[in-house]
């Protein structure tokens, strides 16, 4: 057993130094990396084997500000921040909304889009309002969300602080595996933003956005603490793009009703 | 450094009481894997009897010809059908296949999460044990035979005994395959031990802790089964002299 702890703490060990050393590298000057989810729409998704979306179509245009290279890396939304962090990535951009604890662990850019948390449910379902949530819940009923959305965030906190308790949310790999679960009645109610909302409830029949919407949130790029430059650079691009109407031409492109 | 440690450890686990998840986590892993293990070995007993009769009978069978003969034919194919199938595409589409279309009623992800890991694994304890059944050698069988044994009682008193000494290493595998394949259960919305770290690492945003914790607990667990194997072989090793 003695044996064991000794070889355990040298494999801890070693694990640390490698990921501290891993902390240090960061991508080639001429390319910007940027890390999201794209099963997101409108903001992120595929389109065969093209990225595409708002936030696609924002970060090239920041890049060609910048002179460089955009990348995308396609990663689990909850592997984000985590990556940015640890200089893997040069920012991490997927209809990402600005909390204090993701404050904590990166910096975030101005605000580039304005989000808003809906509630889908199944047509002619008990569920008429935000309000109703708690009735459903109360009843045995669950809600559908995406893991580490603020959807998530909100609707797993506790009573107190507003959600609906970590036991009464089931926590899906993406929005149209929630969404796929509310079809099924496995969820009473899906909670995720409003824009992929719109194209989920399009796509499957016999499903509907509520009219009063859970939350408004602010969307923004998230950079990592030590990057202070990327941080100006991007700020800068992006307030030049919005002043350009540049910003507003690609969020209503993907967005026709505003 | 170590007040660093000390503080990403506190922010992974202690706040927020994030190391109760890490423990339902664990339970939702240990009752998958173990309701699981138990389907499978019950699918897997059922079919390796049904091929391993089916092969060592083949001649004897279609000799006799008749209704017997036809009823093994379509047990047997049935059975290959389920192995190819279930050992032909990964577990993680299994899963998805049994939870979001065969289930598509179910409300209890767990229990589907049961099915689709028992399912699977039944597939590779049923190759499993009709290897060690057709490895008893030949002469064994006949011995039983010809001591006026019927073909159930040979099997029962004089090769399943021996076979089982043979598969012990193998099934022991096969278990250790299981409790880690369980972590893809996530994909389903169900709060096992990977996705607790998941969820962990998705709200403190650090990679090491979560991760690392959730790699030893595995590991321990393994450890805690080999070890339990390796006396229980050394056990049944012991009339061997």
């Amino acid at each position: 057993m003695k044996k064991f702890i000794k070889i355990l703490c040298v494999i801890m060990s070693v694990a640390m130094v490698v990921s501290l050393a891993s902390c240090g590298s960061s991508s080639d000057d001429d390319t910007l990396t940027m890390a999201t989810n794209a099963n997101f729409p409108p903001y992120e998704y595929k389109e065969g084997e093209n990225f595409k979306g708002i936030d696609v179509e924002i970060a090239t245009a920041i890049a060609e500000k910048l002179g460089k290279k955009l990348e995308i890396a396609d990663v689990e939304f909850g592997s984000i921040i985590g990556g940015v962090q640890s200089g893997k990535y040069d920012m991490g951009m997927a209809g990402m909304t600005v909390t204090d604890e993701r404050k904590k662990s990166v910096n975030f850019s101005t605000t580039y889009a304005t989000g808003i948390q809906s509630v889908i449910v199944k047509s002619g379902s008990k569920v008429k309002s935000v309000d109703d949530i708690s009735t459903m819940v109360k009843e045995g009923g669950k809600i559908g969300v995406q893991q580490d959305t603020t959807g998530d965030i909100y609707a797993s906190d506790t009573e107190e602080n507003g959600g609906y308790g970590e036991n009464n949310v089931i926590r899906y790999k993406n929005g149209a595996d929630a969404v796929q679960a509310l079809v099924s009645d496995k969820v009473g109610c899906v909670i995720i933003d409003n824009e992929p909302a719109k194209s989920f409830v399009a796509a499957n029949k016999g499903l509907e956005i509520l009219q009063t919407e859970f939350t408004v949130e602010d969307y923004a790029i998230a950079i990592a603490k030590d990057n202070d430059d990327l941080l100006k650079d991007i700020n800068k691009a992006l307030d030049e793009l919005k002043k350009d109407g540049t910003i507003d031409k690609i969020v209503d492109k993907y967005i026709p009703s505003k | 450094m170590f007040d660093d440690f000390y503080s990403q450890f506190k922010l992974n686990f202690i706040d927020e009481n994030r190391w109760v998840s890490l423990l339902k986590g664990l339970g939702t892993t240990l009752e998958i894997t173990f309701l699981a293990l138990i389907l499978g070995l019950v699918i897997g007993i059922v079919i390796a009897a049904i091929r391993s009769t089916y092969d060592k009978n083949q001649s004897s069978l279609k000799k006799k010809g008749g209704f017997g003969y036809v009823v093994m034919r379509i047990l047997n194919f049935i059975c290959n059908l389920y192995l190819t199938i279930i050992r032909g595409t990964p577990v993680v589409v299994q899963l998805m296949i049994a939870y979001f279309i065969i289930f598509a009623n179910a409300k209890d992800g767990t229990l589907v999460a049961v099915f689709a890991f028992g399912l699977n694994s039944g597939a590779y304890v049923a190759e499993i044990f009709r290897g060690g059944i057709m490895s008893v050698d030949n002469g064994q069988f006949e011995a039983g035979r010809s001591l006026g044994f019927n073909y159930p009682q040979t099997m029962i008193h004089i090769i399943i005994p021996q076979a089982f000494k043979t598969v012990l290493p193998t099934l022991c595998n096969e278990f250790i395959v299981l409790i880690k394949e369980t972590s893809v259960a996530g994909y389903v919305g169900v709060m096992d031990l990977t996705k607790a770290g998941d969820i962990i690492r998705g709200r403190t945003f650090s990679a090491f802790m979560p991760l690392i914790a959730v790699a030893l607990i595995y590991l321990l667990l393994v450890i805690i089964l080999s070890s339990l194997v390796k006396r229980l072989e050394r056990r049944l090793r012991k009339n061997e002299r």
